[in-house]
């Protein structure tokens, strides 16, 4: 997996509510049995028409977002299906992280999984990155995960918290399957009990 | 010991490693594959060598993709994509010696529909599933929920998955429904309640005389829709009805192991006094027969009400309901029984059961549908075997309906089951989202019966009214 240290970047504002799963990767794109080359689909009903032109209103359109790293968005990112097409296509993009108030818990969980690192903040804050983010391409807005802070382009601090393990994992761009089958002696242990405490499964 | 909630009492049992910050390794009873989540997952064992930990655990069906159309067989029916998809979860289900239900085998059909069907979900277990409405499961007093891909691939390889414990969330349904109200219509108000965010970070506990009254299949219906309010899982404790369902189901414990499974099914209750993170409490008698009229699932409404209008709400829903209503084509002030249904459908992993199509059928017997298409998409093989011996089948098939084969079908619109741009859609499954059935498409989230009544009138209907 892909490290995540400490991004500089422009920030996309999207502070629609709810963006769906359905609106991130709609599920025509779901028939792929790779990770990758999902990008140019992201957001795809709301970016192209019917015939496949571009919606020129649409943000990351806009050629001061076109190269967007960040996200800053409404409540509930990331809500419905499991589809972790979501993040590949987000990540395949370009994007490293998504701000918002909230997030959807198996996306959030997706997120980590692929180097992209989701940030929960207050209303006020969220408001405050997202006027950054609408100043356009010359606002670059700074994430240091280690730190645990964002900087404005304004130079304004925002701390964020993130699980311990999580950033431990994103930081060193830790293989998660790695790390469990370290602990294999555990599991073997869990089975060697629940085998007789509950044959039937 | 400290009092208990039964999410409290399941995770405890499944606990296989606990770090000092509290992330846990949670061992994994179920796994359930399909094939649009999985491949993936199965490539990456493959690159990195590894073996499926407990393929004896893991249990495989294709249903996203499948047409539902007779002559499936032939793979000319499906597109090359889609079939590319199918193959790879029969090549992955070989070789990696997994259980598999291919579309030619009768017990095929909607994942979450086939692991209750042959006894793979079973009290107090733990179930996973590349897919979002593994929740399902949680009606048998089992902590299930969906996973992403990688994750699918850790549970492969591993049999566990890394988790931290979340918050426990009651919500009780007190007294009995009315006639006309159903569990759709309980899952729906509550998520019309706390919103599509409000059960995040917690798993959700149903409970109250209202749900102790549902039928299993009710109860899965209602488990379904736990994560529609953004709750990890939902659950509901097991009790004589839960047993009787269990019972004698293929992969069912049999014999002493049936005895042992039983003592310890029922212990599986949250004790009295056991602490609640938040409570949220409905009156079942005022619960009515709901619809959804934007693209959230939390833009519920009792049939009788109308359409509301974006100033009535606050902050950024102001913005999103203004875009729910111009997509969905309706204008403030409407009357929600006066909108026109082009498409009726009746199926998915929320209502693809047999309760479900026994009270469509009992509103549509000999009536005919005035809407332009309409179909029944039984959630498994077995489903449909049912239904048309008990006679429901001709029941839809004189009325109009099309009768179909077990899959997921237009619930998301990934096979050949689609709308078409500006086509209006009762639909009994769980998503309204923009473009979820088709481009374009408008859906309204209703009951079994309500999709059945709107079939027969032409618009979204007060099933009372047919009763």
């Amino acid at each position: 997996m892909d490290k995540f240290e400490k991004l500089q970047g422009i920030a996309a504002p999207m502070p629609l509510i709810n963006i769906d799963t359905d609106m991130i990767i709609p599920k025509v794109f779901l028939k792929t049995i790779k990770r990758s080359g999902l990008g140019v689909n992201l957001f795809d009903e709301m970016r192209y028409d019917a015939d496949g032109n571009e919606n020129p209103y649409f943000v990351l359109n806009k050629p001061q977002y076109r190269d967007a790293e960040i996200l800053v968005a409404g409540d509930n990112f990331g809500c419905g299906s499991s589809r972790e097409h979501a993040p590949w296509a987000i990540k395949d993009f370009g994007i490293k992280c998504v701000i918002s108030t909230s997030f959807a818990d198996i996306f959030f969980n997706n997120c980590f999984k692929n180097g992209i690192l989701p940030i929960v903040l207050p209303q006020e804050q969220v408001d405050i990155l997202m006027k950054d983010a609408e100043k356009g391409q010359n606002a670059r807005m700074t994430v240091d995960l280690e730190a645990q802070e964002i900087t404005t382009s304004d130079g304004e601090v925002i701390p964020f918290e993130v699980d311990s393990f999580k950033k431990h994992c994103l930081l060193n761009g830790l293989d998660d399957i790695g790390l469990t089958m370290e602990k294999a002696a555990a599991i073997d242990a869990f089975e060697t009990r629940a085998a007789q405490s509950r044959p039937w499964v | 010991m400290s009092p208990k909630t039964l999410y409290d009492k399941i995770w405890d049992a499944h606990v296989a490693h606990e770090a000092e910050d509290g992330t846990c390794l949670l061992y994994i009873d179920r796994h359930l594959v399909h094939e649009v989540t999985s491949p993936q997952a199965f490539e990456g064992l493959r690159m990195a060598g590894r073996k499926v930990r407990a393929p004896e655990k893991t249990i495989a069906v294709p249903d996203h993709n499948v047409p539902t159309t007779e002559g499936r067989e032939d793979p000319a029916q499906m597109t090359e994509e889609s079939r590319i998809q199918v193959q790879a979860l029969d090549k992955n289900a070989r070789d990696f010696g997994i259980h598999y239900y291919p579309v030619s085998d009768i017990r095929q059909g909607i994942v979450h529909i086939v692991g209750p069907e042959q006894g793979w979900t079973l009290p107090g277990m733990t179930v996973v599933c590349g897919d979002s409405h593994t929740a399902t499961h949680g009606a048998f007093g089992a902590l299930a929920h969906g996973i992403g891909t990688s994750e699918v691939e850790h549970v492969l390889a591993t049999q566990t998955l890394i988790q931290k414990k979340s918050k426990n969330m009651k919500v009780e349904i007190t007294g009995k429904l009315n006639p006309g109200v159903t569990a759709k219509d309980i899952t729906l108000a509550v998520i019309g309640k706390t919103g599509t965010a409000g059960g995040t970070g917690y798993v959700i506990e149903y409970c109250g005389e209202a749900i102790r009254d549902l039928s299993m299949e009710g109860r899965m219906t209602v488990c379904n829709m736990a994560i529609e309010g953004g709750a990890r899982a939902g659950l509901i404790a097991p009790d004589q009805k839960t047993f009787d369902y269990v019972q004698g189901r293929p992969h069912a414990p049999k014999g002493a192991q049936w005895e042992a499974a039983l003592a310890w099914w029922k212990t599986l209750y949250s004790d009295d006094d056991a602490h609640w993170d938040k409570v949220v409490t409905i009156k079942g008698e005022d619960i009515a027969p709901v619809v959804t009229w934007g693209t959230s699932p939390e833009d519920v409404l009792p049939i009788t009400a109308t359409v509301p209008a974006p100033e009535d709400f606050k902050g950024g829903k102001v913005e999103a309901a203004r875009r729910s209503l111009d997509y969905m084509g309706l204008t403030p002030g409407q009357k929600l029984s006066d909108i026109e249904i082009d498409t009726v459908f009746i199926g998915s992993c929320t209502n693809g059961r047999i309760e479900d199509l026994r009270a469509a059928a009992e509103i549509v017997k000999g009536k005919k549908i005035k809407v332009k298409r309409a179909m029944v998409v039984p959630g498994s093989g077995l489903v449909r075997a049912q239904a048309e011996e008990e006679g429901l089948a001709d029941i839809f098939r004189e009325a109009g309906f099309e009768w179909r084969l077990a899959g997921c079908s237009m619930c998301l619109a990934m096979n050949p089951d689609q709308l078409q741009p500006g086509e209006r859609c009762a639909a009994t499954s769980n998503r309204n989202f923009e473009g979820r059935q088709g481009r374009g498409g408008r859906t309204h989230l209703l009951s079994p019966a309500m999709a059945a009544a709107a079939a027969i009138t032409g618009k979204l209907t007060d099933v009372r009214e047919l009763m």
